[in-house]
């Protein structure tokens, strides 16, 4: 071996007895990946994710269970192979403990291997889709908002109980749509009496508002997120239709209040969270999110606030000892936190048991527009999925 | 489907048929004439809405936001022009693709930057609140036939100085052979910045026009441009007249194919996928129809004589 050879040696072992240095440093702290869209037409949804998220390390002081919590944002610019590569990096050269965030399912799917499969806790704070709620699910997701397919099922149930015997339903024509209308039906049992299906892109919707107006039914269930509703609720009210009751799901809420304004006033939609809800954890996170962000926040916002609060009680349990994995998880799985919702406990299948209410878009007395809890329209209620969960 | 309510989404067709002319007629301007592709005509349509919003907010006056945004989306695209597109009249068109593109990836992030990513909305004119009752229960907002109206006038306007001025005698001369009328003394850069200012003037103008019924959101030039692309192929490009026919015509295909498209399925599947079929159908029937109409006039419905 030469001299210089042998010199390479002693500098590696010196740096593999470094190492453990290395991750004493680490455990001193814990790490945060944020996967949060900051671009494209959703990024509005993306910036309620992450300030909800900042807002609730904010009220713990920047830490998490008594560790120092560090963000790495990442945005997955709602492209999946570009969410993988940005969250495989996270994981591989930040070493980040969780992996939190995630505004839509289809993302939540191509990033879900990578980080459980490394070992790491994943808390989606929005995306909910079926596939792992069921035979699929996956022992290191944890779901704060809800399953997809629940929220729909719950205006069903909503429209059902109103007694209405004729409902027009109108969504995009992707799954989520197809989806949509299946959830909303598992639990109406009155007449669908038409199902119109619109391209992603839809920007005039005169001619499927004809068509309500023809069809004269008791009330319209719709699923337009983002631009879509927009547009939508807009031209419904400008069309005189709005004496027809609009029950929606991710249509109307603080996202894109501030596009519909008026327009969306008294139409409803499905939630398990409303910014008036009254309790002690949301008040103060309403009341300190709008005064930091001059925003109302919206569920987006609660679900990652309720993330971080979720977390801080978890690595509090096991006394801030990230590398026990079942212990750790045995935390989460308790959800020993105030939820902003009130009362919150996680299924077997790691997807919240919650309540769900009807809200309804109302004009604050300080201008600005909100939804609001109506009435409690489900208890308790587990996605029907879980059973078929087996952990 | 009753008489009644096809008359009315005829109507509906007419009505976005104008609004992708307003978007269309900058657009075929500046490809016929200049043979130059703008993708980022898109962009300068969603600048004129967040001027509009803007300057509305600012005034609170719609009247006063159009007529302050006009000049300004003007002062925006000379400034693209001459910074940016002048460079490019002389490449090819993949050179001028990709560096469009590139205007429309950071003018999206510009206005995100300035404006924020959530959808803005402008209200409707007071003056043009309220709606004529079409049949029971529907109402046509007096908006929409606002933009039935200012399409038309543009059109007409158009259609006056580009056949009736010597100005637009030169139009028609660049559309169909640029370098002849360089030859014959004319100052062709002038000819093309004055035709590029209009083209952005008139993307600015359906954008403000669009904003108080379309939400203004960052990206909302990109779904427009397709169509708009659409139009112009069709109609023959550089040709304003035929933009008009053709924005007509694919206003009127998209919404009654929409409307009866799910119907026409029923007749041959069960209700369910007859649904899902139509719509998807419906939603390509205005590229079949483009597809058609290329394989019958490979040069559009009304082409611009060259050579």
């Amino acid at each position: 071996m030469t001299e210089f050879g042998r010199r390479g040696v002693l500098l590696g072992s010196a740096g593999a007895l470094a190492l453990p240095w290395v991750a004493k440093a680490q455990a001193a702290g814990v790490k945060i990946g944020l996967v949060a869209v900051q671009t494209g037409p959703a990024a509005s949804l993306g910036t309620h994710l992450k300030d909800g998220f900042m807002q609730g390390l904010k009220h713990l002081d920047g830490k998490l269970g008594g560790l120092a919590a560090s963000v790495v944002d990442i945005d997955d610019e709602l492209r999946p192979e570009v969410a993988v590569t940005k969250v495989r990096a996270a994981l591989e050269r930040d070493k980040v403990d969780f992996v939190v965030g995630v505004v839509f399912s289809n993302i939540l799917q191509a990033i879900i291997r990578p980080v459980t499969e490394s070992g790491t806790m994943l808390i989606s704070t929005n995306a909910g889709p079926s596939t792992f709620a069921g035979a699929g699910c996956n022992p290191n997701l944890f779901v704060t908002s809800y399953s997809n397919d629940q929220v729909h099922s719950v205006m069903g149930e909503a429209a059902e109980r109103n007694g209405y015997k004729k409902v027009f339903a109108l969504v995009p024509n992707y799954q989520a749509g197809k989806d949509a209308v299946a959830g909303f039906k598992s639990r109406f049992k009155g007449e669908v009496v038409d199902e119109v299906y619109v391209p992603l892109n839809q920007l005039d919707f005169s001619a499927e508002l004809a068509k309500i107006a023809a069809a004269r039914p008791d009330a319209i269930f719709t699923f337009m997120p983002g631009g879509l509703g927009v547009n939508l609720v807009r031209q419904y009210r400008a069309a005189g239709l709005a004496h027809i009751p609009f029950l929606s799901t991710f249509t109307v809420d603080e996202s894109t209040l501030p596009a519909q304004q008026d327009a969306a006033l008294g139409f409803f939609s499905a939630c398990p969270w409303a910014p008036n809800m009254d309790n002690a954890a949301n008040r103060r996170f309403v009341r300190d999110f709008e005064a930091a962000h001059n925003y109302v926040p919206g569920s987006y916002a609660a679900q990652s606030y309720d993330a971080a609060m979720l977390l801080d009680s978890a690595i509090r349990k096991v006394g801030g000892n990230l590398a026990n994995k079942a212990a750790l998880r045995a935390a989460i799985k308790a959800a020993d936190f105030r939820s902003v919702r009130g009362p919150f406990k996680f299924g077997a299948n790691h997807y919240p048991v919650q309540d769900f209410w009807l809200c309804k878009v109302v004009k604050r007395a300080d201008g600005k527009f909100a939804t609001e809890t109506v009435r409690k329209v489900l208890e308790n209620d587990t996605d029907p999925y879980a059973s078929a969960c087996k952990m | 489907m009753s008489t009644q309510l096809l008359l009315i989404q005829a109507l509906n067709g007419l009505q976005f048929g104008v609004l992708l002319f307003l978007v269309a007629a900058g657009l075929t301007l500046v490809f016929g004439v200049m043979d130059f592709i703008n993708l980022a005509h898109g962009v300068q349509y969603m600048l004129g809405a967040y001027l509009g919003a803007s300057f509305a907010a600012a005034t609170g006056s719609f009247w006063l936001a159009l007529l302050l945004a006009l000049p300004v989306a003007l002062l925006a695209g000379l400034a693209l022009e001459w910074l940016v597109f002048r460079h490019l009249y002389a490449r090819d068109h993949l050179a001028q693709v990709l560096a469009t593109f590139g205007v429309i990836l950071s003018l999206n992030q510009l206005v995100r930057m300035v404006w924020g990513s959530a959808p803005l909305q402008v209200p409707v004119p007071a003056l043009l609140e309220g709606g004529i009752q079409l049949m029971p229960g529907l109402t046509w907002p007096t908006y929409r036939a606002a933009i039935l109206l200012a399409g038309l006038a543009t059109a007409g306007l158009l259609w006056l100085v580009v056949e009736r001025t010597r100005l637009g005698a030169l139009v028609r001369a660049g559309a169909s052979n640029a370098p002849m009328v360089a030859a014959l003394g004319v100052d062709i850069h002038r000819l093309f910045m004055l035709v590029f200012g209009c083209g952005a003037m008139l993307a600015g103008f359906a954008g403000v026009m669009a904003a108080p019924i379309l939400s203004v959101e960052p990206g909302m030039g990109d779904t427009v441009l397709i169509l708009a692309f659409v139009v112009i192929v069709i109609g023959g490009i550089g040709s304003v007249r035929g933009a008009f026919i053709a924005a007509l015509l694919v206003g009127l295909i998209e919404t009654l194919g929409r409307s009866l498209m799910p119907d026409l399925m029923r007749l041959f599947l069960a209700p369910s996928p007859a649904r899902q079929t139509g719509a998807a159908l419906a939603s390509m029937l205005v590229y079949v129809a483009m597809a058609g109409i290329l394989a019958w006039r490979p040069r559009g419905l009304f082409p611009v004589r060259a050579g």
